[in-house]
């Protein structure tokens, strides 16, 4: 049994969404340190501001603006923060119902430790020093004790209205997408069948497996036969040689591909094969490659797989021989 | 594929279903070096040698499991090998849970497309970053770019509990030591959910098979007919949702029938302690009702295809004679977002085809 395979695969997307215009007036004005909510026909303020009515599905477009500070509604303490999350040191995550909302916003709290965090607490936005239109203008909240308080603005600890206040949602170079990257990070594991394979390759045999029941042999193998729906274990070295089943002449030259167009592309049936595999032909002027055409893998110093395929020199294979390979 | 029943629109009288096989891996953390399908073809194979089918012999086949998790775009076409989908096969999947490719199955038996089914589902989670990788399915706009990993919102809401009265920690810890184990609770992983609060992420995978009717009697001598499955899914942002209840999971049951009587059984799809007593309350189970006998998702979660699991896991206890009436739960999204609920139940002696419903 050879060794287990595995590698790192990242995934890493900067998705760009565009947004509807309650989401674009809320994320502009946290650019401008003013948190918007949405009336709903029932009444009530939502914060954040949605689209649409989460009772009734209908349009809604009345904005009301809400104060920065507002009380926690449930908790919950993060020894440890992970990649991506607002705060480097541990923090709170926290449902805050900021004053003048009827619904709570999920953000982190910056306290020095869970004794320090209770539902009912008060707390404030603290702003992040550069702000572009998303979530996470809002830094964090931070515990806020209107009696500390130095503002000398009434006690309401900024610069927002305690009672909700009708607001127009028009600013400035209205923010209208965002870009949100996301990474992740994960370990492939290509399983035991084509480990199997990938550790033959290594010492330049290609191998297949066979199915016990319908004795096709698949190369690759993929550790089932998808016709029988069995599991294939039986390991059958194919090759090296092969038949050019079908091909294609590539024009386009591939982004970052050092190959010189046009260049052929074929599939490719390994002797003893059931099951064509594609490669590239080489060694042969493209306008000459043909069905039929025998050919071998040439191997360069390095590759794990074989660079291509060149032709042998023997005569054609007749077409009978290939035809259920096709 | 079978024609659309006779008649074509004409409404007739709905046709029985039931869950006929169930297997289940028995993984605990990563499948060492296996492929999904490596991983799903045991499974397979012993759901369909329960049923007497062979492998493509099911009128439709139906999988759940998620890109996310695999890290590989459209990777539940891999497993497709496994079910000897050629020559063509009538298959679907859905980018969720099991359960939900079982709803598919069981309205593609109802509606007379199909007969029999083999629904299955897999989740390798231990390929990526299981907590930071859930993130992904959130607000992408408000929440998402926080990162609010699945322990901290399941701590979220636990705490929610607790100040409502709902339980405290020395409950949950009672509900995290069910399984078996005196294991302590453990360390706060994200307060107030310690280690032992948590799901046993595992590798996984599981497979049912449904049939309808007559074919089910032939396949299995103790059918779970499926008398109802509804599933409700509750609004994106936590901070609309009460989430010290469960209204989606209680319409659901609702319009499932599980409260037309009682149940003896009910395997939830709670990975986190906290969201066992949440869904208790909601579908109003007490003491007389055996809540996970199988350990549930808590003992064993093997993402994707741990609702099928709790789906299987009722019908196998009905085959068996150990269950007359079985309520299945399972759910997606952050703190219990979208629900789906199924009432099984055996024949009991005497009882004939015609008074089944
Ligand atoms: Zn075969």
């Amino acid at each position: 049994m050879p060794e287990i395979l595995t590698a790192p695969l990242t995934v890493s997307f900067p998705f760009t969404r565009s947004l509807g215009p309650v989401q674009s007036a809320f994320l502009t004005g946290l650019r401008e340190r003013t948190v918007l909510g949405v009336r709903t026909r029932d009444g009530r303020i939502l914060v954040p501001p949605v689209e649409y009515d989460p009772v009734t599905a209908e349009e809604i477009r009345d904005l009301a603006e809400v104060a920065p500070t507002g009380t926690v509604t449930t908790w919950a303490w993060n020894p440890a923060p992970r990649p991506g999350q607002p705060l480097r040191t541990p923090f709170a995550w926290v449902l805050v119902r900021l004053d003048g909302a009827d619904t709570a916003l999920l953000h982190v709290l910056d306290a020095p430790g869970p004794h320090a965090v209770r539902t009912g607490m008060r707390v404030r936005i603290r702003w992040a020093p550069e702000r572009t239109g998303a979530i996470t203008d809002i830094g964090c909240f931070e515990p806020y004790d209107p009696h500390e308080d130095d503002g000398g603005d009434g006690g309401d600890g900024g610069d927002g209205p305690r009672t909700p206040a009708p607001h127009h949602g028009t600013f400035d170079d209205p923010v209208t997408g965002i870009v949100a990257p996301a990474r992740l990070d994960y370990t492939y594991t290509p399983g035991r069948a084509q480990s199997r394979h990938l550790a033959a390759l290594a010492g330049r045999r290609i191998t297949g497996e066979r199915c016990p029941s319908c004795s096709k042999v698949h190369v690759p193998p993929r550790g089932a036969c998808p016709t029988c729906g069995v599991a294939a274990t039986e390991q059958v070295e194919v090759g090296p040689r092969g038949t050019v089943t079908t091909f294609c002449i590539v024009n386009i030259k591939a982004k970052g591909a050092g190959i010189e167009v046009p260049y052929v592309y074929a599939h490719i049936a390994l002797d003893g094969a059931d099951l064509a595999l594609h490669g590239r032909i080489g060694g042969i002027p493209y306008d000459e490659v043909r069905m039929g055409l025998r050919v071998e893998p040439v191997w360069t110093a390095d590759g794990r797989h074989p660079d291509h395929y060149r032709p042998t020199g023997e005569p054609d294979a007749a077409y009978d021989t290939y035809k259920e390979l096709l | 594929m079978k024609p659309g029943g006779a008649g074509g629109a004409r409404r007739t009288a709905p046709r029985d279903v039931a869950i006929v096989a169930f297997a289940r891996s028995d993984h605990r953390g990563a499948a060492e070096g296996l492929s999904e399908t490596e991983m799903l073809l045991p499974v397979l194979h012993a759901a369909l040698e329960q049923a007497g089918l062979a492998p493509g012999e099911a009128d439709f086949t139906c999988s759940g499991s998620s890109d996310y998790l695999a890290g590989r775009p459209f990777s539940f076409t891999q497993t497709l090998d496994g079910v000897g989908a050629w020559p063509p096969v009538a298959e679907s999947h859905v980018e969720a849970d099991g359960a939900w490719a079982l709803f598919e199955a069981w309205v593609k038996i109802l509606t007379g497309r199909a007969d029999t089914a083999l629904v299955y589902a897999h989740g390798k989670p231990s390929a990526g970053p299981l907590r930071d990788v859930l993130t992904r399915q959130l607000d992408p706009y408000y929440v998402a770019p926080l990162w609010p990993d699945s322990v901290s919102l399941a701590a979220l809401q636990a705490q929610a509990l607790i100040d409502a009265g709902h339980t405290d920690e020395e409950a949950l810890a009672v509900l995290a030591r069910r399984g078996g184990d005196d294991a302590p609770a453990g360390e706060y992983v994200v307060r107030p959910l310690r280690a032992g609060d948590c799901p046993a992420v595992t590798d996984g995978a599981a497979a049912v098979v449904l049939a309808a009717a007559d074919t089910a009697r032939r396949m299995c001598a103790r059918p779970a007919w499926i008398r109802g499955i509804d599933h409700r899914i509750e609004a994106q942002a936590l901070g609309l949702r009460d989430l010290t209840d469960s209204p989606s999971t209680r319409l659901a049951a609702e319009r499932a029938g599980a409260f037309r009587a009682p149940v003896d059984t009910a395997e939830l799809h709670a990975p986190f302690t906290s969201q066992e007593v949440v869904l208790r309350r909601a579908l109003r189970l007490d003491d007389t009702v055996a809540v996970n006998p199988s350990g549930g998702a808590h003992a064993a979660d093997p993402v994707m295809a741990t609702g099928l699991i709790r789906l299987g896991e009722a019908a196998a206890r009905i085959h068996r004679g150990a269950s007359d009436r079985a309520l299945a739960h399972a759910t997606s999204g952050p703190c219990l977002q979208h629900n789906l609920v199924a009432v099984l139940e055996g024949e009991t002696e005497g009882e004939t085809k015609g008074e089944a419903r």
